[in-house]
């Protein structure tokens, strides 16, 4: 045990030796390095201590105390209060919460639908794609330009948005359909990465860098919401007082609709045909070509269905921003929404919906912390992978089952294997 | 009698190395045929050849008249042509139930719960393990499982890759009786590559034995287990 944290704190000396014991100061006539010897100190005998109480903690710990079956029924029992629970919460959010809550609700609810997206293809058909944010631009991108250039509104791109953006998922999927795990990653990376650049480069399109500005609001049933009333509004033909929030309140609703219909989709495909074929894919390829699936049409399947939610995402993040830069589609986006379907347990809607609560709810009201924030990112990140390595709601429950449906434990269920 | 699986000099690469040299072979309507050979002589790569993975380079494969040889893999096992694979494979995390339902895919739900029963009929162990998850079985209730999965197709041809892989002497011969009352009962074709050469001769009516890709020896069971040769190349020693 000893040994351990000694090596630990080897390693940590190692790392931040440069990294924090040497510091660069601007000096008279050019960098002049300060050694902080001190602070090196703290933050190995932190990583030492550190290790030496979590080895403890790990023997003091009766391995599995309460029996493996336990826990997972017990998520399972507490999964049927919360879900109910968390819906009701966010049908009834607008009526006691503030434009600052609102607002969070519906960022919150954006990365519960894209966790619920990527869930299709990573945690329903195992294909880990890094690239997923490719979608949710092509799917931003495309409302934003049918309705600058075209004039089209909010309700006939929405769709056009999801197709264009399963396109392009279909498009990624057949230079893929050979590479599985690693390989698969890297180059839903690249593609991530191509799109983004493109963006940034087609300027007599996309206007690069700069993005598309004054995209059009949505509108309900032909009624807009704009902050002064006037004729065609939704307050005049109510008859209420014009007030912002009312769109706010209604951005937030499309997008708790939108994020639903998500999950009613991932639900009702997992029962389908098709939805087992995913999960069979997921766990044997080979296997599956000896039942007489067709791979290929199940993959693309699961890219394109995948995209087409991050679309529709897209879109609605286009219309409440009313502006879209490539600078909103980094790496950094893929891995947030990655890390939500991981953290939440893949396959899981629950967990995902709550990881992104956590995830996306908890790194706001942090922000005060400022750069703190993602040092505690990090650092829940680890002890995450220590205590549930296998998502915060793992384990599943089969879709389709002879008599009573039974849990699989969650120490069957493989950790984090794209 | 006529074939229903015939393969006519047919040859495989892996890359540039030539898996199959060339071979003949027929598996006639309600027939057990078995295929032995001892480790890398092709005789997996044989049966994923018939599937079309890899494809055959050379020569026709016959199914039912037709040269299935250039079709996708999918479209084949589509022909009442099932494959229980080398290792069984089955999905270790869906449960039996769904296991079985995978055999089944792109048929009706009312065929497939007709399909499972007469599954569970023969391997009344997975029934009893139906909602279970795959990777928690045994090794025998897996092939059981394997096997179960293969018939959730109604195939005319069952392939089955090394079934006694692995597993107990008498769970062998459960899956091996199992098999033959299958034969018996429906008229199953059964195409059954094995290394366990003994148990496999005794219950084909006729086999083959395969040597670096290439046929050399063909016969019925009995005739084959007589044969010195045969003693002295796969069953002396221990099977």
């Amino acid at each position: 045990m000893l040994r351990d944290a000694f090596l630990s704190a080897l390693v940590a000396l190692g790392l931040f030796g440069a990294m924090i014991g040497l510091k660069t100061d601007v000096g008279a006539t050019a960098l002049t390095l300060t050694p902080r010897p001190l602070a090196v100190a703290v933050a190995v005998g932190l990583v030492f201590v550190g290790r030496l109480a979590l080895l403890a903690w790990k023997k003091a710990r009766p391995p599995h105390a309460t029996g493996p079956g336990a826990l997972a029924r017990r998520m399972a029992r507490i999964g049927h209060f919360v879900a109910p629970l968390l819906l009701a919460f966010a049908v009834a959010l607008p009526l006691f919460a503030g434009r600052y809550w609102l607002d969070m609700g519906i960022l919150v609810l954006t990365y519960v639908m894209l966790g619920w997206g990527l869930n299709i293809v990573v945690g329903l058909a195992g294909l880990l794609d890094l690239g997923y944010v490719a979608f949710y631009a092509v799917g931003a991108y495309a409302y934003a330009l049918l309705s600058t250039q075209l004039g089209l509104g909010f309700w006939t791109c929405l769709p056009l948005a999801g197709i264009l953006a399963a396109f392009w998922g279909m498009l990624l999927g057949f230079p893929v359909l050979r590479l599985r795990g690693d390989y698969l990653a890297i180059v839903t990376l690249a593609f991530g990465e191509i799109i983004r650049v493109v963006l940034l480069n087609w300027v007599s399109l996309t206007g690069g860098p700069n993005g598309i500005s004054g995209i059009p609001r949505p509108t309900l049933f032909g009624l807009t919401f704009t902050a002064g009333g006037g004729e065609g509004s939704f307050a005049d033909f109510f008859g209420i007082e014009p007030s912002v929030s009312h769109r706010v309140i209604f951005l937030y609703y499309v997008i708790l609709g939108l994020a639903l219909l998500t999950n009613w989709v991932s639900l009702r495909l997992r029962r389908l045909p098709l939805g087992r074929a995913w999960e069979a894919l997921r766990e044997d390829e080979v296997a599956c070509r000896s039942l007489g699936i067709n791979v290929t049409v199940t993959k693309l399947t699961a890219f394109a269905i995948g995209a087409a939610f991050g679309g529709f995402a897209g879109a609605f993040f286009a219309t409440r921003q009313a502006f879209v830069s490539p600078e909103s589609f980094t790496f950094i986006e893929s891995a947030v929404v990655l890390a939500i379907v991981v953290l939440g347990g893949l396959g899981s809607q629950l967990g995902v919906a709550l990881a992104a609560l956590v995830m996306i709810g908890g790194s706001e009201v942090f922000r005060d912390l400022a750069e703190y924030r993602m040092l505690i990112f990090g650092a829940a990140l680890v002890v995450m992978m220590v205590v549930r390595p296998r998502g915060l709601v793992s384990g599943r429950a089969p879709s389709v089952a002879l008599g009573s449906r039974k849990r699989i434990a969650a120490e069957m269920v493989t950790e984090g294997r794209g | 009698m006529t074939a229903l699986l015939s393969l006519r000099g047919v040859t495989a690469f892996y890359g540039a190395i030539q898996a199959l040299k060339g071979v003949d072979l027929d598996v006639n309507e309600g027939e057990i045929v078995t295929l032995i050979g001892a480790n890398g002589a092709g005789k997996s790569t044989l049966m994923m050849t018939i599937c079309g993975n890899p494809r055959a380079r050379d020569g026709q494969i016959l199914y039912d008249g037709a040269d299935i040889s250039a079709l996708p893999t999918h479209l084949i096992m589509r022909r009442a042509i099932a494959q229980s694979p080398e290792g069984r494979r089955i999905f270790p995390r869906m449960s039996v139930y769904e296991n079985l339902l995978m055999g089944a895919h792109g048929r009706s739900a009312a065929e497939a719960e007709e399909t499972m029963e007469q599954v569970f009929a023969l391997f009344p162990r997975m029934k009893e393990r139906a909602t279970q998850r795959g990777g928690t079985l045994s090794g025998g209730e897996q092939q059981m499982l394997a096997i179960g999965r293969a018939l959730m197709s109604r195939p005319r041809l069952l392939l089955l890759d090394e079934p006694s892989l692995g597993l107990a002497p008498l769970v062998v011969r459960q899956i091996f009786s199992a098999i033959r009352d299958l034969n018996r009962s429906t008229g199953l074709t059964v195409l059954l590559v094995e290394q366990n050469a003994f148990q496999a001769l005794r219950l084909a009516h006729r086999g083959y034995v395969l040597v670096n890709g290439a046929i050399t020896m063909a016969g019925t069971g009995p005739d084959l287990l007589a044969r010195p040769e045969i003693r002295a190349a796969y069953l002396e020693g221990g099977h």
